[in-house]
């Protein structure tokens, strides 16, 4: 049984100069000609076991898809960004305020504010996403209805959220009051989930740079979300790459904006401590 | 022994005496991860097997392995690739690893094929709802014919 063991690690070795694409590879993500991201840095202290190094999912795209994030004129996430902007001038409600009532200029309010999230908020005395706190926002001071926790409306608010930060590292905050959160959505990372029994560790940790089928697996970071995505021509709110990923280990997913989710994404996004915020980036 | 059982199943079922009865998941015996009885009674066939292995919707082992001359696109790399795996391994052996890997090699990213409980959150297929009864992923026969291909990968 040894012997077959050393067998199939011998295979494994074999096989891997057959391989065409492997590690990330080696571009440099530039945006706008002056807008330069950290695509690649030293995993944070906390990831300390498990990886040396944390790389956005970029890195693991083909060239063509891989420009169309350089200059914002060919980035169709953009145009979403925009509308969001329409969003936030729009007086909404029964208290008569839009977005740009309290918060002015995005520009200056919502620097840096993507990096930090999910984050405690003492007043509500829980974690909230982006989007939790935007719809926060809707309902306690515009008193207007909640965006879907996934519609478009949501994404282009948080494009045009995540905009403002652009090129700033994600700094997470994983202790104090939001541990208990960060330890549950850890324990979630490593579930082996659904029929196919895969965790989100055994794809995005142990594979990643590995092809699954035609896919070239990433480190699966959530630094460039929303992502617009060829694939559906949208962007794509995080949560819904969440439940399709554990929807194709044959899983019984969760809801986005549900409290397994909100724990999964603090921890996820705290893999990525360190890296560019690139939202909305461009994915296949 | 298990050549004289299999011998006779394979004669009562040419003849129509009788179907075979599949082994059920739970009723399975493996001895050191392997399992030396066939699971269906009835001979694999290779071609059938070389389809269930390449199709994304039947075994999709090509998702994680390469088989050359299959000539199945894009498969992946998280596997092995399966040149000569019928030279390095039995029958009993291959059939084990299919039916679950997780007994050969622990903690393995490799699925079980043949298995039906002991999941957490188990889907309703791919469609991200819960599941209501569960089968396993290959059928007893299915096992069977993705075992025999297997067998016709030998070293040269
Ligand atoms: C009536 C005032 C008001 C309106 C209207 C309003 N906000 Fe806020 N917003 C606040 C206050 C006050 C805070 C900080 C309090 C807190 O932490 O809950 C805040 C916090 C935020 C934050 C978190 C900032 C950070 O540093 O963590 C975001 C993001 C945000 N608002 C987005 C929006 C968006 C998007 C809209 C419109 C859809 C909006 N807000 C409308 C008052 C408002
Ligand atoms: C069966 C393999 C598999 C499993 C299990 C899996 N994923 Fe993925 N995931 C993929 C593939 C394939 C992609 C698309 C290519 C890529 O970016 O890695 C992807 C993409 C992603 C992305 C988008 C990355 C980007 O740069 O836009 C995120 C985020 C992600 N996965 C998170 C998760 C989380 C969290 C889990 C666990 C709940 C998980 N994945 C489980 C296969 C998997
Ligand atoms: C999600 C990935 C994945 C899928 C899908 C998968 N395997 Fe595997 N398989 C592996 C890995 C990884 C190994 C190596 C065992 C280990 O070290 O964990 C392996 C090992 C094997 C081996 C032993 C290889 C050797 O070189 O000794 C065989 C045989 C095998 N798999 C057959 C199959 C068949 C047949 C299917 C489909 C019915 C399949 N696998 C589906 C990942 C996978």
């Amino acid at each position: 049984m040894k012997f077959k063991a050393m067998t199939a690690v011998a295979a494994l070795l074999l096989s891997v100069p057959a391989v065409t694409l492997a590690d990330p590879d080696g571009d440099s993500l530039v945006i706008n000609g002056e807008i330069e991201m950290i695509t690649e840095t030293a995993a944070p202290a906390h990831l300390s076991d498990a990886m040396d190094t944390i790389y956005s999912g970029w890195r693991f795209r083909e060239d063509e898809t891989q420009a169309l994030q350089l200059d914002d004129f060919d980035n169709p996430g953009m145009i979403f960004a925009d509308l969001g902007l329409d969003q936030w001038n729009k007086v909404e409600g029964e208290a008569g305020k839009s977005c740009a009532s309290c918060h002015d200029d995005v520009a200056e309010s919502m620097k840096g504010v993507r990096a930090t999230y999910p984050k405690w908020n003492e007043t509500a005395g829980e974690v909230r996403t982006l989007a939790m706190q935007i719809n926060g926002c809707r309902t306690e001071n515009m008193k207007a209805e909640p965006y879907k926790y996934t519609s478009g409306e949501m994404t282009n608010m948080e494009a045009l959220i995540s905009v403002q930060s652009r090129g700033m590292p994600v700094d997470v905050a994983i202790d104090g009051p939001v541990q208990a959160t960060w330890e549950a959505g850890k324990e979630m990372y490593y579930t082996r989930f659904g029929q196919l029994e895969l965790s989100c560790a055994n794809c995005h940790e142990q594979n990643y740079g590995n092809m699954i089928r035609a896919d070239h697996l990433s480190q699966g970071q959530i630094n460039g979300f929303p992502t617009y995505r060829l694939k559906n021509a949208k962007l794509n709110q995080v949560h819904d790459r969440f439940k399709g990923c554990i929807r194709d280990t044959r899983g019984h997913t969760f809801d986005p904006g549900s409290p397994e989710f909100v724990a999964l994404e603090l921890y996820v996004a705290s893999r990525g401590n360190g890296l560019s915020v690139e939202g909305p980036s461009v994915r296949n | 022994m298990r050549l004289s059982t299999l011998t006779l199943a394979a004669t009562l079922v040419a003849s129509g005496a009788f179907a075979a009865e599949p082994v059920a998941p739970a009723d399975v015996v493996y001895t050191d991860g392997a399992i030396e009885a066939s699971l269906s009674g009835t001979p694999g066939n290779p071609e059938e097997g070389a389809k269930a292995f390449a199709s994304r919707s039947i075994g999709n082992c090509v998702a994680c392995h390469e088989v050359t001359g299959l000539g199945a696109a894009f498969p992946g790399n998280v596997g092995p690739m399966l040149d000569g795996v019928g030279s390095r391994w039995s029958e009993a052996e291959l059939r084990g690893i299919v039916a679950n890997a997780k007994l050969m090699y622990e903690g393995t990213v490799m699925p079980s094929f043949y298995k039906v409980d002991g999941f957490i959150r188990p889907g309703n297929g791919y469609t991200g709802k819960a599941a209501e009864t569960i089968e396993p992923i290959l059928s007893a026969q299915q096992i069977e014919d993705v075992v025999a291909f297997l067998m016709t990968l030998k070293d040269e």
